[in-house]
């Protein structure tokens, strides 16, 4: 126990640590915050060895176990393996010995580089995390090794150039010499400077022996037990518990007209007025959640009164109609003038609802800042905590620096939490009692009615033929609300079509809108497939071979069609009352093609899809059973959203409330068989947790027609609306 | 406020709510047993499922005083002493677990059929299942792995190794 050159303490597996901590005040998970508060009690058999820092990324300890850094958010999709698994592919570190914490959260450490290519950012978003990572962890695992040749190198004094390693071991060939890892920690000499390991220097990708292996994720035993823990149950000393009433008229200011009333009522700490809502903070969660029933709250008017989601299409309309330019998003070729030429020209218009997160943990945060107000700390399931870091930075008339965030696993994000709002609003809160910290839950209520949707939008879409079955020119407008939320998965460089013209009309809301799994490619490639079927009917051709031919230029995107249309046997007889549908998207670099088998009840109107198959291209793949569960995942949310998610809004005011009136994909809705089949490929890894979710729509939308003869243009596909398409 | 005791994962504790707090509140706030988890607060999603004398119960919808006096109340934390019961080591071998927060609810839900009934089928578990919500969508592997249990099979991978 001497030396120990960091405050982490390395060697508790996650099961004991439980059981040497189970029943006290604080409970402390996976995810590293220091336990300061545990019992000692069985100290005797943890030896935590001597443990040095190699790089920013990762410490050994002399008993061998490796702790490195992830600096994503893990929300499902696999991080806490990923990434640990490259880097530990170039540091050749024994798996077996490896524990992963999350980084701190600094971007400019532990970020990757972002939209700019430049400036990192830390931000778990748009399937970015193992592509934007991927040649950073190779590198960083490349550099810890380095200062493990090096120390060796030194202490033998050998050239370092006749230094290898084996998993978790330095070997000196020529004097027949080898030591483990956890033994260089005696004599540990880190280098003035880690030289910079260029791409060329890395492994053979044919020599990785972790990368693409199927290796069992790492956080998953602790979400068996219950011991993965998350914010949502994070307790600590003194802790507060705070909830807040924020209507359901996105903006309306609050006024509280029992304030006095409220105040005096047992177990009540305090009460904040903010903006948009009316906090209270009480002595326990039950007084909280009781006393927030008890707010009487008048609440003033917005930017969303009078606003009714399913009259603004209308309006969508209009603004396509009309002569005023919206942003253009592609402009090749001449679009007018191969509509001109057009021996047939479609036309079609799509509509979607707004739909919900949904995330299984609503959100919340716990804030503590400091007696002397200089400094917080925040816990909190986040896609970025440096945002985070600077929400509640600037809450409190901190600095970023000021203010340390405990990442902890995020039960589902899905998009909604980039946004920083709950770390905000606990910091507003916990300034109010410092130096206790506050608990904030957003009930389900709260989280569904103050949620951020994928927005509503109208797409209409043209596209003309040459007579010969090409298509020659292909326009996408949009209306809607949203800017970048509408427009992505709107480009189809994959399809040969010469003129293409794309365009995006912004009509504002007010209404809160986010990122959504996979964002505006879920209504744009619903669109756009749906589209395509609609095309190659008309030209008399099949689906899938319609598409071969506009693919003719993409190979990589074909091998896709051609894998999935073997596997779904395409093209073979179905029984009565079955049909397929196809869909291929383009997602975060993924190139995938989706087939659905479906059947429909003629009564209710209601969908069953039966099978799923999907085959992509993701580049390299990294974990193959994680990128198959992520795809199978976002089939099924994917499936929720099409046929019954569905928020409506009257008058400004969201009509649903929780589970029972928002429908999100249950086990029976589940398809009986989902095959994924993932292309080999050395090209870079790509992003594979949105590409599931968007094939659903447009797949189902072509199985329905296929079946029916008719077209669902409106999503999601209630049972309500399918009768009506059927008539 | 009289103090309530109440029999979970066989020990008795302690605890002094106000009238009325549910059970889920009690065990994660006050007993910091948090497995059980919070999600929809209306019996809507099966997150916080626990046993209530062998019986899957919502602990959202049920009120402390009404399982106190010796019923015997089993958490995710007391389902095995080690995480080995047969169903988590099913859940560790299909890698079911996305995010991880509705399957302490998905396992003990899953655990309570498989006491009554050893060999459910297909159709079984997807009824017996069907109020477990999961929004990562891990519904197959879930149902793979009981069936894994249930079929009583030697435990194979997803990949069949």
């Amino acid at each position: 126990m001497k030396n120990i050159s960091s405050q982490h303490t390395p060697t508790l597996s996650r099961r004991k640590f439980i059981k040497t901590t189970g029943g006290f005040a604080f409970l402390i998970g996976a995810t590293g915050i220091l336990p300061q508060i545990i019992s000692c009690k069985s100290a005797k058999e943890i030896d935590p060895g001597i443990l040095k820092q190699l790089t920013a990324w990762v410490h050994l300890s002399s008993n061998g176990q490796v702790t490195i850094y992830n600096p994503a958010a893990e929300m499902g999709q696999g991080s806490m393996t990923s990434l640990p698994v490259i880097f530990s592919e170039e540091m050749d570190a024994d798996w077996d010995k490896v524990k992963v914490e999350f980084s701190p959260q600094e971007k400019e450490v532990y970020g990757s580089p972002g939209w700019d290519g430049k400036t990192k950012i830390m931000m778990t978003v748009g399937s970015r995390t193992t592509r934007s990572y991927f040649t950073l962890m190779r590198q960083a695992g490349a550099q810890a090794r380095y200062v493990l040749l090096h120390s060796v190198s030194q202490h033998w004094q050998v050239p370092i150039s006749e230094l290898t390693t084996e998993p978790g071991v330095v070997v000196h060939a020529a004097s027949d010499r080898k030591v483990n890892y956890g033994d260089i920690v005696s004599f540990l000499q880190t280098p003035e400077s880690i030289p910079e390991i260029p791409e060329e220097q890395l492994k053979n990708p044919q020599n990785f022996r972790l990368i693409g292996k199927e290796m069992p994720r790492w956080d998953i035993p602790s979400k068996t037990d219950g011991s993965a823990q998350f914010a949502m149950d994070i307790r600590l000393p003194d802790m507060l518990y705070a909830t807040i009433e924020r209507g359901n008229l996105h903006g309306a200011k609050p006024t509280l007209k029992n304030e006095a009333a409220i105040r005096a009522m047992e177990g009540v700490i305090g009460v904040v007025t903010l903006d948009y809502g009316i906090g209270v903070i009480a002595n326990t969660l039950e007084r909280a959640l009781a006393v927030k029933k008890q707010l009487d709250i008048e609440w003033g008017g917005a930017q969303t009164s009078g606003f009714n989601s399913q009259e603004a299409f209308s309006n969508y309309e209009k603004v396509l109609n009309g002569t005023e330019k919206g942003r253009e998003l592609t402009n090749t070729g001449d679009f007018k003038k191969a509509r001109q030429a057009a021996a047939k020209t479609y036309t079609a218009s799509f509509r979607n609802d707004y739909v919900y997160h949904a995330q299984m943990e609503p959100l919340n945060a716990i804030v503590q800042l400091a007696a002397d107000g200089k400094s917080a700390e925040v816990w909190v399931g986040s896609q970025s905590g440096p945002n985070d870091k600077e929400a509640v930075a600037e809450a409190l008339g901190l600095e970023p620096s000021q203010v340390k965030v405990h990442l902890q696993y995020l039960g589902g994000g899905f998009g909604r939490r980039s946004a920083p709002d709950a770390a905000g609003e606990a910091a507003m809160l916990a300034k109010t009692v410092a130096p206790r910290p506050v608990k904030l839950i957003w009930t389900r209520e709260d989280d569904l009615q103050y949620g951020m949707y994928r927005p509503m939008s109208l797409q209409r879409l043209t596209a003309c033929t040459d007579g010969a079955g090409n298509v020659t020119g292909f326009s996408h407008l949009v209306a809607g609300d949203g800017a970048n939320l509408l427009t992505s998965g709107i480009g189809i460089d994959y399809y040969d079509i010469p003129n293409q013209y794309a365009e995006v009309r912004v009509v504002p809301h007010g209404v809160r809108i986010k990122h959504w799994r996979a964002v505006g490619h879920g209504p744009n490639k619903f669109a756009i497939e749906s589209f395509i079927d609609e095309i190659a009917t008309g030209e008399g051709g099949d689906p899938v071979e319609f598409r071969r031919k506009l693919m003719k230029n993409s190979p990589r995107a074909l091998a896709t069609l051609d894998k999935a249309a073997e596997m779904a046997k395409w093209g073979t007889p179905l029984p009565e009352g079955r049909a397929r549908g196809v869909a291929f998207i383009e997602r975060s670099g993924t190139l995938t093609t989706g087939i659905c088998e479906i059947s429909l009840d003629p009564n209710t109107g209601k969908i069953k899809v039966h099978h799923f198959w999907s085959a992509s291209d993701a580049g390299i793949i990294v974990q193959p059973d994680n990128v198959r569960a992520q795809i199978e995942g976002g089939i099924v949310m994917g499936i929720g959203s099409v046929l019954s998610e569905q928020i409506t809004i009257v008058d400004g005011k969201v009509q649903q409330s929780n589970f029972h009136d928002y429908h999100i994909a249950r086990m029976e809705d589940t398809p009986e068989t989902i095959e994924t089949a993932l292309i080999d490929s050395q090209e870079t890894p790509q992003g594979v947790g949105e590409s599931g979710t968007p094939l659903v729509a447009c797949a189902i939308a072509n199985a329905f027609a296929a079946l029916t003869g008719k077209r669902l243009r409106h999503l999601p596909f209630t049972g309500e609306r399918v009768l009506e398409v059927l008539g | 406020m009289p103090d309530l005791t109440l029999q979970i994962n066989g020990q008795n504790k302690k605890v002094n709510v106000a009238e009325g707090t549910s059970l889920l509140w009690v065990l994660r706030e006050h007993l910091g047993l948090t497995g059980a988890k919070y999600s929809c607060g209306v019996g809507q999603c099966g997150s916080c499922t626990v046993h209530v004398n062998g019986n899957p119960v919502k602990s959202c919808t049920v009120a402390a005083e009404g399982v106190a006096d010796g019923q015997a109340i089993t958490t995710i934390e007391g389902l095995s002493k080690d995480g080995t019961h047969p169903l988590q080591e099913a859940w560790i071998n299909a890698q079911v677990p996305q995010c991880g927060y509705c399957q302490s609810g998905q396992i003990m839900q899953a655990a309570a059929l498989l006491d009554k009934n050893p060999s459910p089928s297909r159709d079984e578990i997807i009824q017996h299942m069907n109020g477990n919500l999961c929004r990562c969508g891990t519904y197959l592997r879930i149902l793979k792995a009981i069936q894994m249990v249930a079929g009583n099979k030697s435990l194979t991978t997803v990949n069949g190794k």
